[in-house]
């Protein structure tokens, strides 16, 4: 009998907690922030099953990629600094691994969507990896790994180059298109403005905000890499910054990502602006994907708002 | 003297000096440093040789790493002499566990994977646990840490060329023992002998008693960026294991395949 009652309990929270997102329905507003724990299928449907919305795999590109030397991700005393240099087994390769990921995904209930992250170096290259990828139920374009030479943020600054890529995804795939935006850049705007006017249907922000540590026993710089992308606490004020500055200028839907590990958190990223958030260097604790949607649903209770109604809340207070 | 100093180096890596460098065998080295990283008997290290790589190693001494020569970060430590230093990150991963009322464990170690097994032993004799040991090796001067084994319990040697103890394979020595008397059964070295071990504890119906510590292309080793995911049940190897339940393992990818740096499956 309990199990039942907490099951209609679940139903119910979970239908306060539903978003829909370019058309994609979450049972709740978080997600699994891409370059995370994404690397196999059977790694995303844990992840899946551990209660979050929406699943992002590893960053996809054409090729095989081993990525950089280790060290390739420390804990600093305030986050996390990372230089994966974007590895992942080609798009070829990780098919098989993404219909996994879609069938364990999708056997769920309520489902659970399956974004596919990918990256290249021109809009044609976007396109074949998206085309080789069908299952994925939305693709999340990555113009903004800070670290991958000819990759990356090289492209995610360039708001004319960001605009050719989603419009020949746009033209060729049928799925969102996502857009991850990167920080390191003087107007963040400017390059959300240039996907959206290209027809993407989100942005996603944000992706690591450049940074360096460097060992001072020897000097060395402790990334093989020798720089990187800073995640984790340190760069959440940055990330509502931005996600802030976005949602007074767009008008497609912004998920808020960078240095969510609380339901605080992901409650203050979305009063900012984002419709949903993307929880990553905090997956090690893989329990985090049902601690932020319930803390996120009691919260709306105690307060008894809708889910919607904290979206840009800060925009109308003051 | 070099002072020695404890330091739990989670975060970034601590540096630690070589004060001490032993031939196990001749292709295995332990290097000791003037700093004890507080790791259990299971948990692991990254090691940093600066400018070449970081690698997880097993902790057989709390302020030492047992290092096979297999590829560049190894041969580069290999090339360090006393007095050279590293960068330590640690102790990462979880731990052997001795289940409460355990009275007898068997400890199996192929090759170099005596290694995380070696502290285990110890912590077992001092628990007052009967500590029987089956170490195997391809030739006599490549058994690791025997003594320390004699010292914790009774010990069975196996050599591939019967150079010493038995000629043959740990899993021959296994079929003569009675799996169902030991309480707890620990287990590491090549993935063909782990998988036949876990593969003989199914048909005896004790994969539940056994633990196996795992190896798998690491990068963050903080449970974050997923190389080392397993399948079916993405077990994280860094964070969930090194040490994984046998019968969580039954029907996963182990003695298949596993992943290299870039995710691709390669078989075994």
């Amino acid at each position: 009998m309990q199990d039942k009652d907490n099951k209609k309990a679940d139903v119910q929270a979970s239908e306060k907690l539903g978003v829909t997102i370019t058309g994609l329905k979450l049972a709740n507003p978080t997600m699994l922030a891409a370059g995370v724990l994404g690397s196999s299928g059977a790694s995303l449907v844990r992840v899946a099953k551990a209660g979050t919305g929406a699943v992002i795999t590893k960053s996809i590109g054409i090729e095989p990629k081993e990525g950089h030397h280790n060290p390739s991700m420390v804990e600093l005393e305030c986050g996390y600094i990372n230089a994966m240099g974007l590895p992942n087994p080609g798009y070829s390769n990780f098919a098989k691994e993404l219909q996994v990921a879609k069938n364990g995904c999708g056997a769920l209930i309520p489902s659970v969507p399956v974004i596919a992250s990918i990256f290249g170096a021109s809009p044609e290259e976007f396109v074949t990896i998206a085309e080789g990828l069908k299952v994925a139920d939305a693709f999340e374009l990555n113009v903004s790994c800070p670290h991958a030479s000819g990759f990356g943020a090289s492209v995610g600054t360039d708001p004319v180059l960001v605009g050719e890529i989603v419009r020949a995804m746009k033209k060729h795939i049928h799925v969102p298109v996502w857009v991850k935006l990167t920080p390191n850049v003087t107007d963040i705007v400017e390059v959300g403005l240039a996907a959206q006017k290209s027809g993407a249907d989100a942005v996603c922000a944000i992706n690591t905000v450049r940074a360096m540590a460097i060992d001072i026993e020897t000097g060395y710089p402790i990334l093989g890499n020798r720089f990187g992308g800073m995640s984790g606490p340190a760069i959440k004020p940055v990330a509502i910054k931005c996600v802030y500055d976005l949602y007074q200028y767009l008008d497609i839907p912004i998920i808020g990502v960078g240095g969510i590990s609380t339901w605080r958190d992901a409650v203050e990223m979305m009063m900012a602006g984002a419709s949903a958030v993307q929880i990553g260097s905090a997956a090690a604790d893989i329990e985090v994907f049902s601690r932020v949607p319930s803390g996120i649903g009691n919260f709306i209770e105690k307060k008894n708002m809708r889910i919607s109604e904290i979206v840009g809340l800060a925009h109308r207070m003051g | 003297m070099t002072d020695t100093k404890e330091a739990n180096a989670t975060k970034r890596p601590i540096n630690a000096t070589i004060i001490k460098i032993v031939d196990e065998t001749p292709s295995i080295k332990t290097f000791f440093f003037d700093t004890h990283i507080p790791a259990c008997a299971g948990q692991f290290s990254m090691v940093w040789i600066r400018g070449v790589d970081e690698i997880p190693m097993s902790m057989p001494y709390t302020n030492g790493i047992t290092v096979q020569k297999v590829g560049d970060a190894t041969s580069a430590l290999f090339g360090l002499g006393v007095g050279d230093c590293v960068g330590l990150r640690g102790p990462f991963g979880n731990t052997f566990n001795i289940p409460s009322g355990a009275k007898s464990t068997l400890l199996i170690g192929g090759g170099v994977g005596a290694a995380p097994l070696a502290p285990l032993a110890e912590v077992a004799k001092e628990a007052g646990i009967a500590v029987t040991a089956i170490l195997g090796a391809r030739t006599s001067e490549e058994l690791l840490f025997q003594n320390r084994f004699e010292k914790a319990g009774k010990v069975i040697i196996t050599t591939d060329d019967g150079t010493a103890g038995h000629r043959g394979f740990v899993t021959d020595m296994l079929e003569t023992l009675d799996l169902g008397g030991f309480d707890l059964i620990c287990v590491c070295g090549p993935e063909p002998m782990m998988v036949r071990i876990l593969d003989m504890a199914v048909d005896k119906g004790v994969e539940a008693k056994t633990q196996f510590s795992l190896h798998r292309y690491f990068k963050c080793a903080i449970g974050v960026c997923g190389a080392c995911c397993m399948d079916d049940e993405g077990l994280r190897v860094c964070k969930d294991g090194p040490v994984i339940s046998g019968d969580r393992l039954v029907g996963s990818e182990l003695g298949k395949y596993k992943r290299d740096a870039s995710s691709l499956k390669i078989y075994f």
